[in-house]
């Protein structure tokens, strides 16, 4: 599937090649709708199926059955005769549904009649002293090496969080042989009298199956040590220890060369805020999410939103989601869904969410981990710790945006990424206010970073050069 | 540290420089995969702290992977794939015009 020539215009334009953008650019296509699929990396299946197509690991019992599945919706896809262009960066959206994308070095602007945003999920921060060490990496980046290029870490390696991908991870490793010198749990007590109520469903769901046998498997091979409520990595250029406390006991140092942190998963918003659409403030997954209708329909004409990036919910339930936000599309645009395919879609979905609910409960992020405290960095990028932004608060400052004045936090490259969700709980506990109240970040394209000969380059109508030249 | 586990055997590895050191990658490698398994446990240091930092994330959202590949500053090493005879240059506090 190679790029081909550029239009200027499509039918759709899906942004994000996960189960969910696959799903929708497969079914726009499939209707007969002119329809491109953009995604920034060189190959499909997002960050779930990452290399799906291409991964060293050909034993299929090391990944799991929940990752194969993902071949099938790889190969609906490409069947559906969807213009699908890899390595392209989306760097803006417009209320008018015009994108920037750059890709191969140049930029081009185009527009479409629908947009469908699939841009997914990132981790949720996880600010603990030395986080910011070489060596300190995310669950997730490890599965990225270990499926896209065969790899696993050599040294002594610790695994410390919550979250149903951390435990994927610690069997995925184990299936592989590769060494865990221990699994830190930081899952409070009250977390699972919380999750209680929602077991019942929780039981139905295939989650329980597949997370029951997962869990004794890596109970067995690997030490969990649970109730863990305090972690901090030390080390000069990189990482070379950890210290740890279960409950209130003493402090327990560990040797490591390579940490990998995971506490769940949370939206990636910059494009879709970006583009001007609503976000609410979810309590229960502790993030922000755009405020959707049924069928994907945002708050802005002509932009759905699909996949993680509605709201985590899985693989499966963002191929539904992206099924039916492709369904308004094309019903938008004047062909026919037939209503069966429609149920079928939301009967799917449904099915898909069971079990959430539980998960959700028993893996919500302990406050100790979500707002640190003193000399932890929360901004990476610019460098900005917990205290300085505690101290900011109590000089009046109000919110995200202000202390981008008060300390450059959230100006750096990540555009807020790995910092916004922490600063804005920060200040939200500072002010005695919601974090709905606080807010978050106003983000503006370019959402990633594009060069300005690019921009240059773009394409001037006489208009815009007169606008501008002296004469 | 990270160490190659599964690889394509009919995969023809290619070199790319990192500083004055050449390597040896594999063609389906990101710059911060082939890094990594090159035992280069450092991209930058930083530009407020002089801090050193290495991939975080390996998807393109942390930024903490940036070096200059082939002249040009700034990229991600995680959303790069590698080619043959690359040059990668670690990234040392601010940055430059024209780097």
């Amino acid at each position: 599937m190679s790029a081909g020539t550029l239009s200027d215009a499509y039918d759709v334009a899906v942004i994000g090649a996960g189960p969910a953008g696959l799903a929708a650019a497969a079914f726009c296509a499939g209707a007969g709708l002119a329809t491109i699929l953009f995604d920034e990396q060189r190959s499909m299946g997002g960050q779930i199926y990452r290399s799906i197509g291409a991964t060293p690991v050909k034993n299929r019992e090391v990944l799991g059955t929940s990752y194969w599945r993902g071949a099938r919706i790889v190969e609906g896809f490409g069947r559906s005769g969807a213009q699908y262009v890899p390595g392209a960066t989306v760097w803006s959206l417009s209320r008018e549904r015009e994108i920037g994308v750059s890709f191969d070095g140049s930029s081009h602007v185009l527009r479409a009649r629908r947009v469908i945003v699939c841009t997914g999920a990132l981790e949720r921060p996880f600010p603990v002293p030395g986080w910011t060490l070489p060596g300190v990496m995310t669950a997730g980046a490890a599965q990225i090496l270990l499926k896209s290029s065969g790899m696993v870490p050599s040294g002594r390696t610790v695994l410390a969080g919550c979250g149903p991908l951390l435990w994927l991870l610690a069997w995925q490793y184990v299936n592989a042989g590769a060494r865990i010198d221990a699994i830190l749990d930081t899952v409070p007590a009250e977390n699972r009298r919380r999750a209680l109520p929602h077991a019942a469903s929780f039981v139905f769901s295939s989650y329980f199956r597949e997370g029951l046998r997962l869990m004794r498997t890596v109970k067995r091979e690997v030490r969990v040590i649970p109730g863990v409520t305090a972690l901090r990595a030390i080390g000069e250029t990189r990482v070379e220890s950890l210290v740890y406390r279960v409950g209130d006991g003493a402090e327990i140092t560990l040797p490591v060369d390579t940490l990998l942190l995971h506490q769940g998963i949370v939206p990636n918003v910059n494009l879709a805020m970006s583009a001007g659409i609503e976000h609410r403030w979810d309590d229960v997954q502790l993030c922000w999410m755009p405020v959707l209708a049924d069928d994907g329909a945002s708050s802005v004409e002509g932009i759905a939103v699909a996949g993680d990036g509605a709201g985590i919910a899985g693989a499966e339930a963002a191929y539904w989601r992206g099924a039916l936000a492709a369904f308004a599309a094309v019903r938008a645009l004047g062909r026919d869904v037939p209503a069966s395919e429609v149920s079928r879609t939301r009967e799917g979905l449904a099915r898909s969410l069971r079990g959430r609910a539980f998960l959700d409960a028993l893996y919500r992020p302990p406050k100790t981990f979500r707002q640190p405290t003193g000399q932890t960095i929360v901004c990476r990028c610019e460098e900005v710790t917990a205290q300085q932004i505690k101290a900011s608060v109590a000089l009046g400052c109000t919110g995200p945006n202000q202390i981008k004045a008060f300390l450059r936090c959230g100006m750096g490259p990540c555009q807020g990424r790995l910092c916004g969700l922490t600063v804005t709980e920060l200040i939200a506990d500072g002010r005695g206010a919601t974090p709905s109240e606080v807010g978050y970040y106003r983000l503006r394209p370019p959402v990633k970073p594009v060069t300005v000969g690019e921009l240059a380059a773009l394409p001037k109508d006489e208009a815009a050069v007169r606008a501008v030249v002296r004469i | 540290m990270f160490k190659r586990l599964y690889a394509d055997p009919t995969a023809s590895p290619v070199t790319i420089w990192i500083g004055d050191v050449c390597h040896s990658a594999l063609p389906t490698d990101t710059v911060a995969a082939a890094m990594l398994a090159a035992g280069v446990l450092q991209c930058r240091t930083t530009a407020v702290s002089g801090a050193s930092r290495a991939p975080y994330c390996m998807m393109g959202v942390c930024f903490d992977c940036l070096v200059s590949i082939d002249g040009v500053g700034n990229r991600q090493a995680c959303l790069t794939p590698v080619r043959d005879g690359m040059r990668v240059e670690l990234q040392y506090g601010k940055r430059e015009l024209g780097r």
